[in-house]
């Protein structure tokens, strides 16, 4: 209560003491440019590092936990390997279910490539069983050595061989998101102080005068903070919002699109929005806190 | 016979005194509490500059209610000697203690706190350009958290005081160098300090103004003020030796000496 009690006071402020520091023009209005402008990239950079980690979670997720037993053979054994392969797969540690899929199910797997009139019964299909993971997962390996020995027509396809890389490279898309608004947040802080070396500076009298007459550095150095804190939290605060509106127009996510389209926020990552300007006001605060504490250490 | 100035004085102090900050009001009590001691030491103090050492083994002891005056070629070392004296420099050797505390010792914001209790009349004045007189004066109360000030009565007396209300609104550059002097005499007086140090105060201003003011410096000793005023001007020393007991200190070879008859 307190906290927030103090955070309202130094946004109010005191009058007499941001009077007392002459207006710092230029310094003040690139503040706010940069931090519009950090913002409104922080904006995309979130969408991606989300819409990353989204992916990587639904092929993880998804993927993960099926697998498929392909069998092909001879028309007169197919039964018999089937059977043979469901039960080694019943006895097979990690696996939680197996089920031979029907001859419709295949067929609506092969309808989008050959048509849904294709005559299954007339070819020498092969047959899938579809096979779910326990959480812990199976051994892959040793089931296929397994699998070798008792059904010689079965082939195990775990889908790993390309979900690993698309997961990975979703897992970087987002690694990369994140390190992207670190960034921007370090560069934020690097350009405030800047700037507010740059207000210090052209100061320096003024700050000498006040100090003669008493004023303790806190006094001077929560003038220079106040200005350009709320500078950076109305910059990023202009900056957030023409990023998310930018955001709004986006093709919204579609199956057909894939990755691309599914760029937006979802649901309450909207939200997540709301935390740019604070931080950009955190920075800005921290940053202006450590020039005037340097630039004030060598005034007497 | 009334004394007119003497009744604003007063009333500047009173008005001054209710207004200071609480700190500053327990920290002069006890200071009082301890009458006897100095307000501001120096101990074999030695300064020098890049350019050379200005003075060495300097002491000196400004007891409550005392009066000195500081005197000296220029270049001396006036300047700097009520720089120590205000825990603007710290001197090069020796011990400066102000309120009984080591300059050395102080944090920043103790010697803030410190300067909220010595009136300083800088020597170029210093000003803040882009605030009007008034805000100028009223800075130290500004600075040490007081609200705002604008219809304050003590301000505005002060500023009769000085004959400045006809110009409350000016920004300082405006000012001619003996109003900005006034003014600068002014802010000192603003927080009622106990210490006032007056860096040529009577260096710009014609030969009644600088009665005025020298009049006034000595009606806020006789209330107990302890005041310290750097001149070259011997005919206002030689004015003031007729109303109080000052002593004049010398700035000469390096030394720092009470300065003879021939004043
Ligand atoms: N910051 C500084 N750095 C180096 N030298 C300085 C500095 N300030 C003052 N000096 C030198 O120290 C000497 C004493 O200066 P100071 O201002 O104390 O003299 P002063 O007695 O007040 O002179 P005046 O009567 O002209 O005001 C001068 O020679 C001056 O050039
Ligand atoms: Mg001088």
């Amino acid at each position: 209560m307190s906290a927030l009690r103090s955070v309202i006071d130094f946004a109010i402020g005191d009058a007499q003491a941001e009077k007392a520091v002459p207006p710092t023009g230029f310094t003040v209005r690139l503040t706010v440019f940069s931090a519009a402008a950090m913002a409104f990239l922080v904006v995309f950079a979130l969408a991606l590092s989300l819409a990353a980690g989204r992916l990587a979670d639904r092929w993880g997720d998804e993927l993960a936990r099926s697998a498929t037993v392909r069998i092909s053979a001879p028309v007169e054994q197919m039964a018999a390997q089937t059977e043979a392969a469901l039960n080694v797969l019943s006895t097979t540690e990690g696996v939680e279910n197996a089920r031979a899929l029907s001859i419709d199910e295949q067929r609506d797997l092969l309808a989008p490539w050959f048509g849904s009139e294709l005559p299954l019964d007339a070819l020498p299909l092969p047959q899938m069983i579809e096979v779910i993971e326990t959480a812990q997962g199976f051994d892959g390996d040793g089931l296929r050595l397994r699998l070798s020995g008792e059904v010689p027509g079965a082939v195990l396809d775990n889908h790993a061989s390309w979900r690993v890389p698309l997961v990975s490279a979703a897992g970087s898309l987002r690694m990369l998101g994140w390190i992207s608004i670190i960034l921007i947040a370090l560069a934020t802080g690097a350009m405030i102080t800047l700037a507010a070396n740059a207000a210090l500076a052209a100061n320096a009298q003024v700050i000498a005068v006040m100090r003669l007459v008493g004023a303790r550095d806190s006094y001077i150095a929560q003038a220079f903070m106040r200005r350009f804190t709320l500078r950076a939290l109305t910059g990023a605060a202009v900056g957030t919002v023409l990023g998310g509106v930018a955001l709004l127009f986006l093709p919204s996510a579609s199956e057909e699109g894939g990755f691309l389209t599914g760029l937006g926020l979802q649901g309450g990552h909207w939200l997540l929005l709301l935390l740019i300007p604070i931080l950009a006001a955190a920075v800005a605060f921290l940053a202006t806190r450590l020039a005037a504490r340097n630039t004030l250490r060598s005034l007497t | 016979m009334v004394n007119p100035i003497r009744t604003i004085a007063r009333r500047v102090i009173e008005t001054a005194r209710a207004l200071r900050h609480n700190r500053a009001q327990v920290c002069r009590q006890t200071a009082a509490g301890r009458k006897g001691q100095s307000l501001i030491e120096l101990d074999t103090v030695a300064h020098s500059y890049s350019g050379g050492e200005l003075f060495n083994e300097v002491s000196l002891r400004l007891a409550p209610g005392s009066f000195h005056f500081l005197t000296g070629p220029s270049g001396s070392g006036k300047t700097t000697f009520l720089k120590l004296c205000y825990g603007a420099l710290v001197p090069t050797s020796g011990v400066v203690r102000i309120f009984d505390e080591d300059v050395r010792q102080m944090s920043r914001d103790d010697i803030a706190m410190a300067r909220r209790r010595v009136g300083v009349v800088h020597q170029d004045c210093q000003f803040l350009d882009h605030l009007s007189l008034r805000e100028n004066l009223a800075l130290p109360l500004t600075v040490s958290g007081h609200e705002a000030l604008d219809d304050d009565a003590n301000l505005r007396e002060l500023m009769v005081w000085v004959g400045l209300t006809a110009r409350a609104d000016a920004m300082p550059p405006e000012l001619s160098g003996g109003e900005r002097q006034r003014a600068a005499l002014a802010r000192a007086l603003i927080m009622s300090p106990d210490v006032i140090l007056a860096d040529e105060p009577t260096g710009n201003v014609d030969w009644e103004m600088s009665q005025r003011l020298l009049t006034l410096l000595i009606e806020l000793n006789r209330m107990g003020k302890t005041i310290m005023i750097a001149t070259h001007d011997l005919g206002l020393i030689r004015a003031a030796k007729n109303h109080v007991q000052a002593r004049v200190l010398r700035i000469s070879g390096r030394r720092l000496q009470l300065a003879g008859a021939d004043l």
